[in-house]
């Protein structure tokens, strides 16, 4: 790679706006034949959108993409695979009931005599191209059962027969075991080698220094650097990742009661591993850590959507069925999920409604909803927490992402739980909207509600926790107290790496 | 509350206002003896089982469930009331057990569904034809009709006080329609369905036991399709293994006729009601024409179809037109600002 | 960097999984026939009448019908659809192909087999259309066929119905004539079976169809044209429901309005029994070939046994259920095998 070659891929000054959202703010990122170049930034700066406009899914409101030096338009993801861009999604797509050659070849599988599938050949171009990747995946077995891990081999080998000349792999190690990684690092540098350009996005900052020689970090949508790696340490990355003043943290009474939650020993095979912690009354414990890292399945167990293997969960003393969200709520735990659109709300339903989806048996006399009650109670609770809408009667989607979070608190704060677990609680919300959800959590917790935060964003988890925990790949490995922690310790416990340096 | 869908529902059941003030039009029209109450009351006579059926098939349809052995249902409990009559047994015992077989049948269905976790139209095709089997292995060819005057005059006498118009059947219905109506609009239990029916998930992370109010449902389903599965053999006096067969399809068809959503989360008693008016209004004004009864089913195929291809003509229609808005936008910035950014 | 060996991986014990995922699906087919073995063989010994060539012939021919129907069905629920009009197509067209010849004398039978393929291709487009540009699921769609083409054919048909003496005897003798004792249409229909089979299997458009019911979002996006291929299913089930027809009329002779009731739910066990997955993506039509064979081949030898007929309809819903539940019950139990390999290495 030389300093004289022309960019494969260049974006330039991209801008991209979702309502009062800017998701990236002009953005410009070049990537050369033969290179790994690392894409880094905490969860909201702006990686995915970048990605998704490399995939042709979204449009930059400004700014242009060239693909070998020619300005392109891409319309869309086919588009996207034409100019020979491909991305290797987190969850890869495949076909379950196919075979791993079929999924490679859908739709143009080589062709003999009559226009009859070559099967022969089809497998053989399959296993040759495993064999380049180094990687030993039977091309006539069929695809269900694929580790994610050989998923994204298949992905590889396909966007390579697309003749792929830019491969984008949006935080690939996310949900791989040590030995998957190195096997996936193997797969990359045999790309590399063969003049494919990959844009690596990962949390871990350690195999982007192992992998990468470029490194593009971005923050709020900027870009904050975009230069080769040697010279940097990996403090230097999280504090451009970081790097803004800390928020002035409110000094908290602390008025910090019993203990409500105790998890003890909680393991899922695979999932997560031996957890134990407790959550006291009026505290705000935050659980932090890399994507994958199994904090909500944790608390998907906690409130018994999923079960559990081992180890036990008590609540004000008294140990709590597993498997059931039903006596969950009736101990007083409430659960904001993750998903919003599909976990925490239902979208086509009015806002009134979704306001008061879990206090239903509050409102009902004999069975019977008081419609004049549940009016005044979803409007009280919708005034609460200055939800904006038009009329409690208009559906879901009418609503920004901000306000469609607060109507997923609204529904479990009229429950006025004792414990609140909070997945994720601003992603994807503007800022004013995440300064009333925190200074919310802060209310309820002063309140003596027990709180338990997961979350990717650093200040959010600086600015909120009394206590935080840290997990990686199924463990808690670290905890801080509100004194000792500051973002790099909390990225150093989650990634794992303690001091390093570019290789 | 749910204005948006409210106003979508209510064109709907405005539409069947218009629809059944058509029918009405029509059978008068057709015959002056439409509006007569012995016409009536043979026109109730003829809906009264597909009509009370309607009802719990309104609930599955609204989580996204579907019960397509409902005539099995019935013509199991037909054949079953005719035989273990015909063995001597009491009258109220066989209605007794009858019901207790039709609580099992959709236990059954119910089960599979939930427990064994099959889809609920592969499940109930089957249990249609385990059932109609069923029914042809406890009568086999033989037809039992000595049954007490007692019981079959549901089949010839209309409900007193209501100047020979209604009978038993429809006077069933309607007490059960109110029933349904209540729990499914105005209780808690009620709302739940929507919930699960338009978003499964969210549901159970609301707190919401889907699968045991599933099971429910199809239980209460198989009760239901007995009790009308009674009513059935008494209207006819006679049972037969072929009791019933084929009216699955007017129950479905009244279901969607009445704007209860295929894809769950949708729906309301009201429009079922009225549906059922308006299908049994339009059977009765085309028999009175001399219409080929064996041929009904053109007719009620072609409202299943329509009933389903016009709410998605207006989506249709709406896809079209925001295509051609799309078109004239260079960037797609027509994204709410509810995707996520990060 | 690391180099990784040829079998056991860090990927997961490679060729164990394949062997174990392939000779699952595979296994259906040889299990059907293995079951079938057995039951002719039980059967035969308690009566020997089982295997007396009328009979056998008897149970290939009536086969055959199924075996068609089966084979479009299957095309269908490949793509996680379901084609409930089968049955109903096959009356119209057997009322109406054979009522050819009782108006045109001496009209060559090539050419009503044609018209059969004609009235089931018009039906099979109807509910295409309406599955895919008309955006209403195959469910309702051909439920609501079922009863629209059952209600025509009684219209069409009236009071009256085709009798066998009105049929020429070139038509009637079709699915009589054998070749070493073997019906020669059941030798066509399993020709016909295979090509399909190769069909499925050899070209693109086939395996595509597949793909739509293994996973229709990843289908989209990888831009095969879904609509095209569905519809062309609904199409050929509904043409072959026609030829099917005109092969019924050859076998009854006498048709009326009734002809083909309940046939689309013996089909479904069939196909279900043969392997073809109910929600798609997977499933051969060699399997659905041969459901039908073994349920018909059940049927009679509960005949022959002595069990009444009144039976047949009971049975074949407990099997169709039966075959539903099994294959929940195998693809669970592979999941969770095959998940148990992967955290024992992986991890």
């Amino acid at each position: 790679m030389t300093e004289q070659q022309q960019p494969v891929l260049s974006l330039e000054h991209a801008s991209k706006a979702f309502g009062a959202i800017h998701a990236l703010e002009d953005v410009s990122i070049h990537l050369y034949p033969g290179e790994v170049h690392g894409l880094v930034g905490e969860n909201g700066a702006g990686k995915s959108t970048l990605v998704k406009i490399l995939g042709g899914v979204h449009l930059p409101d400004a700014g242009a993409l060239r693909i070998d030096r020619r300005e392109v338009v891409l319309k869309g993801p086919a588009a996207s695979r034409d100019a020979g861009v491909a991305i290797i999604y987190q969850e890869p797509i495949m076909f379950p009931d196919l075979t791993v050659a079929e999924n490679i070849f859908i739709g143009r599988q080589p062709l003999r005599a009559g226009r009859r599938i070559d099967a022969r050949g089809m497998n053989a171009l399959a296993a040759g191209m495993f064999e380049r990747l180094g990687v030993p995946i039977d091309p006539e077995r069929i695809a269900r059962g694929l580790s994610i891990a050989e998923q994204q081999i298949v992905e590889i080998a396909k966007a390579l027969s697309l003749d792929a000349k830019v491969i984008v792999m949006d935080e690939p190690t996310a949900a791989l075991s040590a030995v998957e990684v190195e096997l996936l690092f193997a797969v990359v540098e045999t790309l590399r080698s063969s003049g494919v350009a990959v844009l690596f996005i990962s949390h871990r900052l350690e195999e982007v220094f192992s992998l990468c020689r470029r490194v593009t970090v971005l923050r709020d949508g900027r870009l904050v650097l975009s230069r080769d790696l040697a010279g940097l340490t990996g403090d230097d990355l999280v504090r451009a990742m970081v790097g803004r003043d800390l928020p002035e943290r409110v000094p908290q009474d602390q008025n910090i009661g019993d203990t409500v939650l105790r998890v003890e020993r909680l393991t899922r095979e695979g999932v997560f591993v031996d957890v134990s912690f407790e959550v006291r009354s009026g505290e705000i414990v935050a659980l932090a850590g890399l994507v994958g890292a199994g904090r909500s399945e944790v608390a998907c167990a906690i409130f018994g959507i999923d079960r559990y293997e081992a180890g036990s969960v008590t609540v004000n003393g008294k140990p709590l069925r597993r498997g059931s969200p039903t006596s969950a709520m009736g101990t007083g735990i409430g659960l904001v999920p993750e998903d919003r659109r599909q976990q925490g709300l239902v979208m086509e339903m009015s806002i009134g409604r979704n306001i008061t989806l879990a206090s239903l048996s509050r409102l009902r006399r004999m069975g019977f909803i008081r419609a004049a009650a549940e009016q005044r109670f979803a409007r009280d609770w919708a005034a609460r927490l200055q939800v904006k809408f038009g009329r409690l009667g208009n559906p879901m989607t009418s609503l920004s992402g901000g306000n469609q979070q607060k109507v997923v608190l609204a529904k479990w704060l009229a429950r006025r739980p004792a414990l609140l677990i909070v997945d994720e609680p601003t992603r994807g919300i503007d800022i004013a909207t995440k300064a009333e959800v925190h200074r919310l959590l802060e209310e309820l917790a002063g309140e003596g509600v027990a709180v338990l935060v997961i979350s990717s964003e650093l200040p959010e988890v600086l600015r909120l926790a009394d206590r935080i925990l840290v997990m990686r790949e199924g463990r808690l490995v670290a905890e801080f107290g509100h004194a000792d922690a500051s973002e790099e310790t909390i990225v150093a416990a989650a990634t794992g790496q303690v001091e390093q340096a570019a290789a | 509350m749910a204005r948006e869908r409210v106003r979508s529902l209510v064109r709907w059941e405005v539409g069947l206002v218009f629809a059944l003030a058509a029918v009405i039009a029509f059978g008068v029209h057709s015959s002056p003896q439409f509006t007569t109450s012995f016409n009536v009351f043979y026109l109730n006579l003829s809906i009264g089982e597909i009509a009370i059926m309607a009802l719990p098939m309104t609930l599955l349809i609204v989580t996204g469930e579907i019960d397509l052995s409902v005539a099995s249902v019935l013509g199991m409990s037909s054949a079953l009331v005719g035989d273990l009559y015909s063995r001597g047994w009491s009258m109220p015992l066989v209605i007794g057990t009858v019901l207790v077989v039709g609580a099992v049948a959709g236990w059954f269905n119910g089960f599979l569904v939930t427990r064994v976790g099959l889809p609920s139209l592969a499940v109930t095709i089957g249990t249609l034809t385990l059932y109609r089997g069923i029914a042809v292995i406890v009568l086999g060819p033989d037809t039992v009709s000595s049954f007490p005057e007692k019981y079959t005059n549901l089949g010839v006498t209309p409900l007193p006080h209501t100047g020979g118009y209604l009978s038993y059947s429809v006077g069933i219905f309607i007490v059960l329609a109110i029933v349904f109506g209540v729990f499914l609009h105005a209780t808690s239990g009620g709302r739940s369905l929507f919930v699960m029916g338009a978003n499964e998930e969210a549901a159970r992370y609301a707190g919401i036991r889907v699968k045991r109010t599933k099971l429910v449902l199809f239980t209460v389903s198989g009760i239901v399709c007995a009790l009308a599965g009674i009513l059935y053999t008494f209207r006819l006096s006679t049972a037969v293994q072929d009791n019933g067969i084929g009216l699955e399809l007017s129950v479905v068809t009244v279901v969607l006729l009445g704007g209860v959503s295929i894809f769950g989360g949708r729906g309301t008693i009201i429009g079922v009601v009225l549906a059922i008016a308006v299908f049994a209004g339009l059977q009765n004004a085309l028999f009175l024409t001399d219409f080929e009864q064996r041929a009904m089913g053109v007719v009620t195929g072609t409202l299943l179809l329509l009933s389903v291809l016009i709410p998605n003509f207006s989506a249709f229609v709406a896809r079209g037109r925001e295509f051609v808005r799309r078109r004239g936008l260079r960037a797609d910035g027509g994204e709410p600002a509810v995707q996520e950014a990060s | 960097m690391t180099t990784v060996g040829a079998t056991t991986t860090p990927l997961g014990d490679v060729t164990n999984a394949r062997r174990l995922v392939d000779l699952v699906f595979r296994a259906r087919e040889f299990g059907i026939v293995v079951v079938l073995a057995i039951l002719v063989f039980a059967t035969a010994s308690i009566e020997s009448r089982f295997l007396d060539l009328s009979n056998v012939q008897f149970i290939l021919v009536d086969t055959t019908i199924f075996a068609l129907l089966a084979l479009g069905q299957t095309m269908v629920v490949l793509t996680r659809n379901v084609d409930l009009s089968i049955g109903s197509v096959l009356g119209l067209s057997a009322f109406l192909s054979a009522d050819l010849f009782g108006h045109h004398q001496g009209i060559p039978i090539a050419l009503v087999f044609l018209a059969g393929l004609g009235i089931g291709a018009g039906c099979g487009l109807a509910n295409g259309f309406l599955t895919v540009v008309g955006r209403v699921p195959s469910l309702v769609v051909t439920l609501a066929m079922l009863y629209i083409i059952r209600g025509i054919d009684v219209l069409v048909v009236g009071g009256g119905q085709v009798v066998a003496s009105s049929l020429p005897n070139s038509f009637i003798e079709i699915p009589k004539k054998t070749v070493v004792g073997i019906p020669v249409l059941a030798i066509v229909v399993a020709g016909v079976v295979a090509l399909g089979a190769y069909y499925l299997r050899s070209f693109r458009s086939g395996r595509e169809l597949y793909a739509i019911g293994s996973n229709p979002d990843a289908a989209r996006l990888a831009g095969i044209p879904s609509g095209r291929r569905v519809f062309t299913a609904f199409l050929v089930s509904g043409a072959i429901a026609g030829i099917a027809g005109v092969l019924y009329a050859a076998k009854y002779g006498t048709i009326d309005s009734t002809a083909g009731s309940g046939y689309e739910l013996q089909v479904i066990a069939a196909v279900v029994v043969g392997g073809v997955a109910i929600f798609g993506g997977s499933g051969s039509v060699v399997g659905a070939a041969l459901g039908a064979l073994l349920l018909n081949t059940i049927l009679s030898a509960l005949y022959v046994l002595g069990v009444s007929p009144f039976w047949n309809q009971a049975i074949a819903g407990a099997l169709l259920l039966g075959a539903i539940a099994l294959d929940r019950g195998i693809s669970l139990w592979l999941a969770a095998a095959l998940r148990k390999r992967r955290t024992h290495l992986g991890a």
